[in-house]
Protein backbone atom coordinates (compact mmCIF):
# COMPACT_ATOMS: atom_id res chain seq x y z
CA UNK A 1 0.00 0.00 0.00
CA UNK A 2 2.77 2.73 0.85
CA UNK A 3 4.92 0.75 -1.66
CA UNK A 4 2.32 1.96 -3.92
CA UNK A 5 1.18 5.68 -2.86
CA UNK A 6 5.12 6.22 -2.90
CA UNK A 7 5.07 5.02 -6.39
CA UNK A 8 1.98 7.36 -7.54
CA UNK A 9 3.73 9.99 -5.97
CA UNK A 10 6.17 9.63 -8.05
CA UNK A 11 4.39 9.44 -11.10
CA UNK A 12 2.54 12.53 -10.34
CA UNK A 13 5.84 14.62 -9.58
CA UNK A 14 6.67 13.76 -13.03
CA UNK A 15 3.86 14.31 -14.61
CA UNK A 16 4.00 17.55 -13.05
CA UNK A 17 6.91 18.05 -14.39
CA UNK A 18 5.74 17.45 -18.02
CA UNK A 19 2.92 19.68 -17.81
CA UNK A 20 5.00 22.55 -16.88
CA UNK A 21 7.86 22.50 -19.52
CA UNK A 22 5.20 21.34 -22.22
CA UNK A 23 2.99 23.89 -20.76
CA UNK A 24 5.58 26.42 -20.92
CA UNK A 25 6.61 24.98 -24.38
CA UNK A 26 2.98 25.86 -26.12
CA UNK A 27 2.88 29.23 -24.10
CA UNK A 28 6.06 29.36 -25.67
CA UNK A 29 4.67 28.84 -28.70
CA UNK A 30 1.67 30.98 -28.73
CA UNK A 31 3.88 33.92 -27.97
CA UNK A 32 5.82 33.53 -31.27
CA UNK A 33 2.65 32.60 -33.33
CA UNK A 34 0.66 35.24 -32.54
CA UNK A 35 2.74 37.86 -33.03
CA UNK A 36 4.23 36.09 -36.60
CA UNK A 37 0.18 35.62 -37.75
CA UNK A 38 -0.53 39.46 -36.85
CA UNK A 39 2.27 41.15 -39.03
CA UNK A 40 1.34 38.69 -41.98
CA UNK A 41 -2.10 40.13 -42.27
CA UNK A 42 -1.67 43.68 -44.38
CA UNK A 43 -3.15 46.62 -42.61
CA UNK A 44 -6.11 48.05 -43.94
CA UNK A 45 -4.96 50.54 -46.50
CA UNK A 46 -7.80 53.86 -46.15
CA UNK A 47 -9.56 54.25 -49.64
CA UNK A 48 -11.02 57.32 -50.55
CA UNK A 49 -14.75 56.68 -51.11
CA UNK A 50 -15.29 57.59 -54.90
CA UNK A 51 -19.34 58.05 -55.40
CA UNK A 52 -19.31 59.36 -59.73
CA UNK A 53 -16.31 60.12 -61.84
CA UNK A 54 -16.51 62.31 -64.48
CA UNK A 55 -15.51 61.63 -67.83
CA UNK A 56 -15.53 64.32 -69.79
CA UNK A 57 -17.59 65.72 -72.90
CA UNK A 58 -20.11 63.55 -74.44
CA UNK A 59 -18.02 63.62 -78.01
CA UNK A 60 -14.86 62.54 -76.37
CA UNK A 61 -15.63 59.24 -77.25
CA UNK A 62 -16.86 57.25 -80.76
CA UNK A 63 -19.89 55.69 -81.22
CA UNK A 64 -19.43 51.92 -81.27
CA UNK A 65 -16.56 52.03 -78.46
CA UNK A 66 -15.40 51.29 -75.48
CA UNK A 67 -12.90 52.17 -72.41
CA UNK A 68 -11.91 51.39 -69.04
CA UNK A 69 -11.60 53.91 -66.73
CA UNK A 70 -10.44 54.16 -62.55
CA UNK A 71 -13.54 54.58 -60.28
CA UNK A 72 -11.70 55.09 -57.09
CA UNK A 73 -10.12 51.43 -56.98
CA UNK A 74 -12.22 49.40 -58.97
CA UNK A 75 -12.22 49.41 -62.76
CA UNK A 76 -15.59 50.25 -65.04
CA UNK A 77 -16.16 49.74 -68.21
CA UNK A 78 -17.90 52.63 -70.24
CA UNK A 79 -19.06 51.64 -73.76
CA UNK A 80 -20.96 54.07 -75.75
CA UNK A 81 -23.07 52.25 -78.44
CA UNK A 82 -23.68 52.93 -82.05
CA UNK A 83 -27.09 55.12 -81.32
CA UNK A 84 -24.52 57.14 -79.02
CA UNK A 85 -25.97 55.73 -76.06
CA UNK A 86 -23.48 55.29 -72.84
CA UNK A 87 -23.66 52.39 -70.77
CA UNK A 88 -21.09 51.60 -67.90
CA UNK A 89 -20.95 48.37 -66.00
CA UNK A 90 -17.89 47.34 -63.48
CA UNK A 91 -15.30 45.82 -65.75
CA UNK A 92 -13.96 42.94 -63.04
CA UNK A 93 -15.21 39.88 -64.37
CA UNK A 94 -17.60 38.08 -62.41
CA UNK A 95 -15.44 34.32 -63.19
CA UNK A 96 -12.12 35.02 -62.13
CA UNK A 97 -11.71 39.01 -61.73
CA UNK A 98 -9.65 39.78 -65.17
CA UNK A 99 -10.93 43.02 -66.61
CA UNK A 100 -13.56 42.70 -69.69
CA UNK A 101 -13.11 44.65 -72.61
CA UNK A 102 -16.39 45.57 -75.81
CA UNK A 103 -15.64 43.99 -78.86
CA UNK A 104 -16.71 45.87 -81.80
CA UNK A 105 -17.04 42.84 -83.83
CA UNK A 106 -19.03 40.98 -81.26
CA UNK A 107 -21.04 44.26 -80.46
CA UNK A 108 -20.41 42.77 -76.66
CA UNK A 109 -18.61 42.42 -73.54
CA UNK A 110 -15.53 40.18 -73.75
CA UNK A 111 -13.01 38.28 -71.24
CA UNK A 112 -10.08 37.36 -73.12
CA UNK A 113 -8.73 35.28 -69.98
CA UNK A 114 -11.13 32.67 -70.32
CA UNK A 115 -13.80 33.91 -73.54
CA UNK A 116 -16.60 34.89 -71.14
CA UNK A 117 -19.37 37.24 -72.99
CA UNK A 118 -21.62 39.82 -71.85
CA UNK A 119 -24.57 41.25 -73.87
CA UNK A 120 -24.65 45.10 -74.11
CA UNK A 121 -26.84 44.72 -70.63
CA UNK A 122 -24.08 43.27 -68.45
CA UNK A 123 -25.66 40.03 -68.62
CA UNK A 124 -23.06 36.98 -68.80
CA UNK A 125 -24.56 35.14 -72.62
CA UNK A 126 -21.62 32.68 -72.98
CA UNK A 127 -18.41 31.83 -71.37
CA UNK A 128 -17.83 30.50 -67.56
CA UNK A 129 -19.42 33.92 -66.00
CA UNK A 130 -21.62 33.00 -63.36
CA UNK A 131 -23.06 36.32 -62.66
CA UNK A 132 -24.30 39.62 -64.97
CA UNK A 133 -21.68 42.76 -64.29
CA UNK A 134 -22.61 45.52 -62.18
CA UNK A 135 -24.29 48.21 -63.68
CA UNK A 136 -23.36 51.98 -63.21
CA UNK A 137 -25.44 54.81 -63.68
CA UNK A 138 -24.97 57.38 -66.35
CA UNK A 139 -25.70 60.68 -65.98
CA UNK A 140 -25.37 63.72 -69.18
CA UNK A 141 -25.51 67.20 -68.25
CA UNK A 142 -24.40 70.31 -70.13
CA UNK A 143 -22.96 67.54 -72.65
CA UNK A 144 -20.66 66.13 -69.63
CA UNK A 145 -20.64 62.68 -68.93
CA UNK A 146 -20.24 61.21 -65.54
CA UNK A 147 -20.70 57.83 -64.04
CA UNK A 148 -22.35 57.44 -60.89
CA UNK A 149 -22.10 54.28 -58.35
CA UNK A 150 -25.13 51.92 -58.68
CA UNK A 151 -27.64 53.03 -55.97
CA UNK A 152 -28.72 50.53 -54.25
CA UNK B 1 -1.59 2.50 -30.54
CA UNK B 2 0.21 5.69 -31.60
CA UNK B 3 3.70 4.64 -30.74
CA UNK B 4 3.06 1.94 -33.26
CA UNK B 5 2.05 4.76 -35.85
CA UNK B 6 5.67 6.47 -35.34
CA UNK B 7 7.19 3.24 -35.32
CA UNK B 8 5.81 2.21 -38.83
CA UNK B 9 6.43 5.75 -40.07
CA UNK B 10 10.03 5.41 -38.73
CA UNK B 11 10.92 1.88 -39.70
CA UNK B 12 9.27 2.76 -43.60
CA UNK B 13 11.98 6.03 -43.61
CA UNK B 14 14.55 4.05 -42.20
CA UNK B 15 14.30 1.00 -44.74
CA UNK B 16 14.51 3.83 -47.58
CA UNK B 17 16.92 6.18 -46.08
CA UNK B 18 18.95 3.67 -43.74
CA UNK B 19 18.32 6.44 -40.70
CA UNK B 20 20.37 3.43 -38.19
CA UNK B 21 23.82 5.40 -39.69
CA UNK B 22 22.48 8.97 -38.75
CA UNK B 23 21.17 7.49 -34.93
CA UNK B 24 24.78 6.04 -34.97
CA UNK B 25 26.82 8.60 -35.84
CA UNK B 26 25.08 11.10 -33.75
CA UNK B 27 25.39 8.53 -30.59
CA UNK B 28 29.16 8.43 -31.51
CA UNK B 29 29.32 12.08 -31.77
CA UNK B 30 30.88 13.85 -28.61
CA UNK B 31 32.10 17.01 -27.29
CA UNK B 32 35.26 17.07 -25.32
CA UNK B 33 34.78 18.35 -21.75
CA UNK B 34 37.02 20.42 -20.13
CA UNK B 35 37.69 23.92 -19.24
CA UNK B 36 36.76 25.51 -22.19
CA UNK B 37 33.58 23.18 -23.14
CA UNK B 38 31.46 27.07 -22.79
CA UNK B 39 33.28 28.21 -26.27
CA UNK B 40 31.91 25.21 -28.21
CA UNK B 41 28.56 26.42 -28.18
CA UNK B 42 29.12 30.50 -30.27
CA UNK B 43 29.23 28.60 -33.12
CA UNK B 44 25.39 26.97 -32.65
CA UNK B 45 24.68 30.58 -31.14
CA UNK B 46 25.59 32.06 -34.90
CA UNK B 47 23.62 29.48 -36.50
CA UNK B 48 20.38 30.36 -34.15
CA UNK B 49 20.85 34.01 -34.99
CA UNK B 50 21.31 33.17 -38.54
CA UNK B 51 18.08 31.20 -38.44
CA UNK B 52 16.71 33.94 -36.61
CA UNK B 53 17.88 36.55 -39.88
CA UNK B 54 16.78 34.55 -42.24
CA UNK B 55 13.03 34.50 -40.74
CA UNK B 56 12.53 37.71 -40.00
CA UNK B 57 14.34 38.79 -43.01
CA UNK B 58 11.61 36.67 -45.03
CA UNK B 59 9.21 38.48 -43.37
CA UNK B 60 10.16 42.07 -43.67
CA UNK B 61 10.28 41.45 -47.81
CA UNK B 62 6.94 41.30 -47.68
CA UNK B 63 6.80 45.13 -46.88
CA UNK B 64 9.53 46.77 -48.19
CA UNK B 65 10.08 48.12 -51.17
CA UNK B 66 13.36 48.56 -52.26
CA UNK B 67 13.62 52.14 -54.10
CA UNK B 68 14.99 55.68 -53.62
CA UNK B 69 11.17 56.84 -53.31
CA UNK B 70 9.77 54.11 -51.22
CA UNK B 71 12.23 52.03 -49.43
CA UNK B 72 12.05 54.74 -45.86
CA UNK B 73 8.36 54.99 -46.29
CA UNK B 74 7.79 51.32 -46.31
CA UNK B 75 10.12 50.67 -43.29
CA UNK B 76 8.18 53.53 -41.46
CA UNK B 77 5.29 51.57 -42.33
CA UNK B 78 6.13 48.71 -41.20
CA UNK B 79 7.22 50.30 -38.22
CA UNK B 80 4.05 51.79 -37.21
CA UNK B 81 1.28 50.41 -39.18
CA UNK B 82 2.06 46.58 -39.27
CA UNK B 83 0.75 44.81 -36.53
CA UNK B 84 4.59 43.77 -34.72
CA UNK B 85 6.47 44.86 -37.26
CA UNK B 86 8.23 47.92 -35.22
CA UNK B 87 9.29 44.13 -33.08
CA UNK B 88 10.31 42.12 -36.47
CA UNK B 89 12.63 45.28 -37.81
CA UNK B 90 14.82 45.45 -34.24
CA UNK B 91 14.67 41.81 -33.99
CA UNK B 92 16.42 41.79 -37.66
CA UNK B 93 18.57 44.29 -36.56
CA UNK B 94 19.41 43.53 -33.28
CA UNK B 95 20.19 39.60 -33.97
CA UNK B 96 22.47 41.17 -36.98
CA UNK B 97 24.45 42.68 -34.45
CA UNK B 98 24.38 39.65 -31.80
CA UNK B 99 25.02 37.56 -34.74
CA UNK B 100 28.42 38.84 -35.30
CA UNK B 101 29.67 38.99 -32.20
CA UNK B 102 28.80 35.66 -31.94
CA UNK B 103 30.57 35.02 -34.97
CA UNK B 104 33.80 37.42 -33.58
CA UNK B 105 33.30 35.02 -30.31
CA UNK B 106 33.34 31.83 -31.75
CA UNK B 107 36.46 33.02 -34.24
CA UNK B 108 38.55 33.95 -31.24
CA UNK B 109 38.16 30.82 -29.64
CA UNK B 110 38.96 28.39 -32.10
CA UNK B 111 42.20 30.74 -33.04
CA UNK B 112 42.82 30.75 -29.09
CA UNK B 113 42.35 26.66 -28.86
CA UNK B 114 44.24 26.41 -31.71
CA UNK B 115 41.19 24.77 -33.82
CA UNK B 116 42.15 25.69 -36.68
CA UNK B 117 45.39 23.36 -37.28
CA UNK B 118 45.47 20.14 -39.26
CA UNK B 119 43.18 18.80 -40.62
CA UNK B 120 40.80 21.58 -39.72
CA UNK B 121 42.25 24.09 -41.83
CA UNK B 122 39.33 24.02 -44.44
CA UNK B 123 36.84 24.47 -41.52
CA UNK B 124 38.59 27.64 -40.57
CA UNK B 125 38.79 29.16 -43.92
CA UNK B 126 34.89 29.01 -44.57
CA UNK B 127 34.37 30.31 -40.80
CA UNK B 128 36.16 32.84 -41.97
CA UNK B 129 34.73 33.61 -45.09
CA UNK B 130 31.12 32.95 -43.52
CA UNK B 131 32.65 36.60 -40.98
CA UNK B 132 33.56 38.40 -43.88
CA UNK B 133 29.92 37.32 -45.63
CA UNK B 134 28.39 38.41 -42.32
CA UNK B 135 30.04 42.39 -42.60
CA UNK B 136 29.24 42.59 -46.14
CA UNK B 137 25.13 41.58 -44.89
CA UNK B 138 25.83 44.42 -41.86
CA UNK B 139 27.27 46.87 -44.32
CA UNK B 140 24.12 46.38 -47.30
CA UNK B 141 21.69 45.85 -44.98
CA UNK B 142 22.52 48.95 -43.05
CA UNK B 143 21.44 51.07 -46.30
CA UNK B 144 18.28 49.89 -47.12
CA UNK B 145 16.09 51.92 -44.64
CA UNK B 146 17.39 54.69 -46.45
CA UNK B 147 17.82 57.01 -43.91
CA UNK B 148 20.97 59.58 -43.46
CA UNK B 149 23.03 56.97 -41.28
CA UNK B 150 22.47 54.24 -43.80
CA UNK B 151 23.35 56.84 -46.49
CA UNK B 152 26.46 58.40 -44.85
CA UNK B 153 27.91 55.15 -43.88
CA UNK B 154 27.42 53.78 -47.29
CA UNK B 155 28.58 56.83 -49.20
CA UNK B 156 32.12 56.15 -46.53
CA UNK B 157 32.17 52.69 -46.86
CA UNK B 158 32.34 52.71 -50.38
CA UNK B 159 33.92 55.63 -50.82
CA UNK B 160 37.17 54.11 -48.36
CA UNK B 161 36.45 50.71 -51.51
CA UNK B 162 37.24 53.85 -54.17
CA UNK B 163 40.60 54.55 -52.83
CA UNK B 164 42.00 51.48 -53.55
CA UNK B 165 45.22 51.37 -56.29
CA UNK B 166 43.86 50.50 -60.36
CA UNK B 167 40.75 48.49 -59.00
CA UNK B 168 39.60 51.66 -56.85
CA UNK B 169 37.53 53.35 -59.49
CA UNK B 170 35.93 50.14 -60.86
CA UNK B 171 35.08 48.78 -57.53
CA UNK B 172 33.22 52.20 -56.58
CA UNK B 173 30.86 52.31 -59.66
CA UNK B 174 29.78 48.40 -58.98
CA UNK B 175 28.83 48.74 -55.61
CA UNK B 176 27.38 52.68 -55.90
CA UNK B 177 25.68 51.98 -59.30
CA UNK B 178 27.10 55.23 -60.66
CA UNK B 179 29.64 58.11 -59.26
CA UNK B 180 27.02 58.76 -56.50
CA UNK B 181 24.94 56.61 -53.67
CA UNK B 182 21.46 57.13 -55.21
CA UNK B 183 18.82 55.00 -55.92
CA UNK B 184 20.68 52.62 -58.33
CA UNK B 185 23.32 51.93 -54.79
CA UNK B 186 20.15 51.45 -53.00
CA UNK B 187 18.41 48.29 -55.76
CA UNK B 188 22.22 46.60 -56.07
CA UNK B 189 22.49 46.66 -52.25
CA UNK B 190 19.17 45.41 -52.23
CA UNK B 191 19.63 42.89 -54.23
CA UNK B 192 23.22 42.01 -52.38
CA UNK B 193 21.55 41.82 -49.40
CA UNK B 194 18.36 39.61 -50.15
CA UNK B 195 19.97 37.37 -52.94
CA UNK B 196 23.42 37.22 -53.35
CA UNK B 197 24.63 37.09 -50.48
CA UNK B 198 22.69 34.58 -49.03
CA UNK B 199 23.21 31.92 -51.63
CA UNK B 200 26.79 32.26 -51.49
CA UNK B 201 26.53 32.43 -47.28
CA UNK B 202 24.54 29.13 -48.11
CA UNK B 203 27.18 27.14 -49.32
CA UNK B 204 29.98 28.07 -47.25
CA UNK B 205 27.63 27.12 -44.36
CA UNK B 206 26.78 23.92 -45.80
CA UNK B 207 30.61 23.12 -46.52
CA UNK B 208 31.51 24.44 -43.11
CA UNK B 209 28.76 22.32 -41.48
CA UNK B 210 29.65 19.13 -43.48
CA UNK B 211 33.15 19.36 -42.83
CA UNK B 212 32.55 19.54 -39.54
CA UNK B 213 30.52 16.66 -38.97
CA UNK B 214 32.84 14.49 -40.82
CA UNK B 215 36.41 15.32 -38.32
CA UNK B 216 34.25 15.99 -35.37
CA UNK B 217 34.68 18.49 -32.46
CA UNK B 218 38.28 19.70 -31.83
CA UNK B 219 39.92 18.28 -29.11
CA UNK B 220 42.10 20.43 -26.41
CA UNK B 221 46.04 20.45 -27.37
CA UNK B 222 47.16 18.87 -24.11
CA UNK B 223 44.87 15.43 -24.97
CA UNK B 224 47.00 14.44 -27.66
CA UNK B 225 49.14 12.26 -25.65
CA UNK B 226 45.85 11.37 -23.72
CA UNK B 227 44.53 7.88 -23.82
CA UNK B 228 41.62 7.26 -25.31
CA UNK B 229 39.44 6.11 -22.31
CA UNK B 230 41.27 9.15 -20.15
CA UNK B 231 39.60 11.85 -22.36
CA UNK B 232 36.70 12.88 -20.85
CA UNK B 233 33.61 13.74 -23.09
CA UNK B 234 30.06 14.21 -23.80
CA UNK B 235 27.80 12.79 -25.99
CA UNK B 236 26.71 14.88 -28.33
CA UNK B 237 23.16 13.67 -28.29
CA UNK B 238 20.94 14.04 -26.28
CA UNK B 239 23.74 15.62 -24.15
CA UNK B 240 25.15 18.13 -25.89
CA UNK B 241 22.28 19.17 -27.96
CA UNK B 242 19.99 19.96 -25.07
CA UNK B 243 22.71 22.07 -23.50
CA UNK B 244 22.28 23.63 -26.80
CA UNK B 245 18.73 24.54 -26.74
CA UNK B 246 19.30 25.63 -23.38
CA UNK B 247 21.55 28.18 -24.25
CA UNK B 248 19.16 29.04 -27.41
CA UNK B 249 16.48 29.85 -25.25
CA UNK B 250 18.87 32.10 -23.65
CA UNK B 251 19.66 33.98 -26.55
CA UNK B 252 16.17 34.00 -27.67
CA UNK B 253 15.22 35.50 -24.51
CA UNK B 254 17.97 38.22 -24.57
CA UNK B 255 17.05 39.14 -28.21
CA UNK B 256 13.38 39.74 -27.21
CA UNK B 257 14.76 41.65 -24.26
CA UNK B 258 16.54 44.16 -25.95
CA UNK B 259 14.43 44.16 -29.23
CA UNK B 260 11.70 44.75 -26.88
CA UNK B 261 12.81 47.38 -24.87
CA UNK B 262 15.57 48.50 -27.01
CA UNK B 263 13.47 48.99 -30.81
CA UNK B 264 15.78 49.72 -33.35
CA UNK B 265 15.14 53.73 -34.75
CA UNK B 266 14.59 55.17 -37.89
CA UNK B 267 16.34 58.63 -38.45
CA UNK B 268 15.72 61.55 -40.69
CA UNK B 269 15.20 60.06 -44.32
CA UNK B 270 18.14 60.50 -46.23
CA UNK B 271 19.04 63.48 -48.24
CA UNK B 272 22.00 63.59 -51.05
CA UNK B 273 22.08 67.54 -49.89
CA UNK B 274 22.07 67.54 -46.57
CA UNK B 275 25.61 68.08 -43.98
CA UNK B 276 26.55 64.59 -42.55
CA UNK B 277 25.11 64.26 -38.85
CA UNK B 278 27.44 65.42 -35.84
CA UNK B 279 29.04 62.04 -34.29
CA UNK B 280 28.24 59.53 -37.26
CA UNK B 281 29.76 56.13 -36.92
CA UNK B 282 29.79 53.36 -38.57
CA UNK B 283 28.43 50.08 -36.87
CA UNK B 284 30.25 48.63 -33.89
CA UNK B 285 32.00 46.34 -35.94
CA UNK B 286 33.82 48.31 -38.65
CA UNK B 287 34.09 50.80 -35.55
CA UNK B 288 37.61 49.87 -34.25
CA UNK B 289 38.90 50.04 -38.20
CA UNK B 290 37.41 53.30 -38.61
CA UNK B 291 39.11 54.48 -36.08
CA UNK B 292 42.09 53.51 -36.81
CA UNK B 293 42.24 55.52 -40.25
CA UNK B 294 41.18 58.97 -38.40
CA UNK B 295 45.21 58.62 -36.46
CA UNK B 296 46.45 57.99 -39.59
CA UNK B 297 48.20 61.66 -41.33
CA UNK B 298 47.44 62.53 -44.74
CA UNK B 299 50.73 61.68 -46.01
CA UNK B 300 53.34 59.03 -44.24
CA UNK B 301 56.25 59.54 -46.23
CA UNK B 302 54.96 59.09 -49.82
CA UNK B 303 51.69 57.27 -49.12
CA UNK B 304 48.81 58.16 -48.93
CA UNK B 305 47.66 57.42 -45.62
CA UNK B 306 44.09 56.28 -46.10
CA UNK B 307 45.71 53.90 -48.64
CA UNK B 308 48.29 52.72 -45.66
CA UNK B 309 45.68 52.20 -43.97
CA UNK B 310 43.55 50.36 -45.98
CA UNK B 311 46.63 48.01 -46.84
CA UNK B 312 47.78 47.55 -43.20
CA UNK B 313 44.49 46.28 -42.28
CA UNK B 314 44.14 44.20 -45.75
CA UNK B 315 47.76 42.68 -44.87
CA UNK B 316 46.89 41.74 -41.25
CA UNK B 317 43.67 40.32 -42.31
CA UNK B 318 44.97 38.27 -44.99
CA UNK B 319 47.96 37.17 -42.08
CA UNK B 320 45.10 36.68 -39.39
CA UNK B 321 43.14 33.88 -42.39
CA UNK B 322 45.94 32.14 -43.21
CA UNK B 323 47.26 31.46 -39.21
CA UNK B 324 47.10 27.78 -40.66
CA UNK B 325 49.98 28.40 -42.89
CA UNK B 326 52.49 30.46 -40.62
CA UNK B 327 51.65 28.21 -37.73
CA UNK B 328 54.49 25.80 -38.22
CA UNK B 329 54.89 24.71 -34.61
CA UNK B 330 51.29 23.86 -33.10
CA UNK B 331 51.31 20.91 -35.82
CA UNK B 332 54.30 19.41 -34.34
CA UNK B 333 52.84 19.58 -30.78
CA UNK B 334 54.51 22.00 -29.68
CA UNK B 335 53.45 25.09 -27.73
CA UNK B 336 53.59 28.03 -30.07
CA UNK B 337 53.23 31.02 -27.81
CA UNK B 338 53.41 33.65 -30.96
CA UNK B 339 50.16 32.76 -31.91
CA UNK B 340 48.50 33.44 -28.79
CA UNK B 341 50.41 36.90 -28.31
CA UNK B 342 49.12 37.75 -31.88
CA UNK B 343 45.69 36.60 -30.82
CA UNK B 344 46.11 39.21 -27.48
CA UNK B 345 46.88 42.22 -29.65
CA UNK B 346 44.47 41.37 -31.93
CA UNK B 347 41.95 41.58 -29.58
CA UNK B 348 43.25 44.44 -27.63
CA UNK B 349 43.62 46.48 -30.90
CA UNK B 350 39.58 45.67 -31.75
CA UNK B 351 38.47 46.33 -27.97
CA UNK B 352 40.82 49.73 -27.14
CA UNK B 353 40.20 51.43 -30.67
CA UNK B 354 36.35 50.10 -30.38
CA UNK B 355 35.90 51.70 -26.80
CA UNK B 356 38.23 54.90 -27.67
CA UNK B 357 35.84 55.68 -31.25
CA UNK B 358 32.49 55.08 -28.80
CA UNK B 359 34.18 57.59 -26.11
CA UNK B 360 35.59 60.28 -28.29
CA UNK B 361 34.43 62.20 -30.93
Amino acid sequence: MVEKEKKEGKKSRRDFLNILLSGGFIAWLGAVIYPLISYLRPPQIEVVKVNSVNIGKVTNMEKDSGKIIKFGNDPVIVIRLADGEYRAFSASCTHLDCIVQYRQDYGQIYCACHNGRYDLHGRNISGPPPAPLAKYEIAIKNDEVTVYKPSV
Amino acid sequence: MKESITKKIFNALNERFQLDNLISFLKHKSVPKYRNTIWYYFGGISLLLFIVQVTTGILLIMYYKGSEDLAYESIKFINTKVSFGWLIRSIHSWSANLMILAIFIHMFSVYFLKAFRKPRELTWYTGVILLFLSMGFGFSGYLLPWDELAFFATKVGTDIAGQLPLVGDFLLKLLRGGEDVTGATLSRFFGLHVALLPGIFVVFLTMHLIVIQRQGMSEPEEWKNKKESEKETIPFFPNFAVHDLLIWLIVINILAILATFFPWELGPKADAFASAPVGIKPEWYFLFMFQTLKYIPAKVWFIEGELLGIFTFGLAGLLWVLVPFWDSKTPKGKKNKIINYVGIFVISFIIIFTIIGYLLD
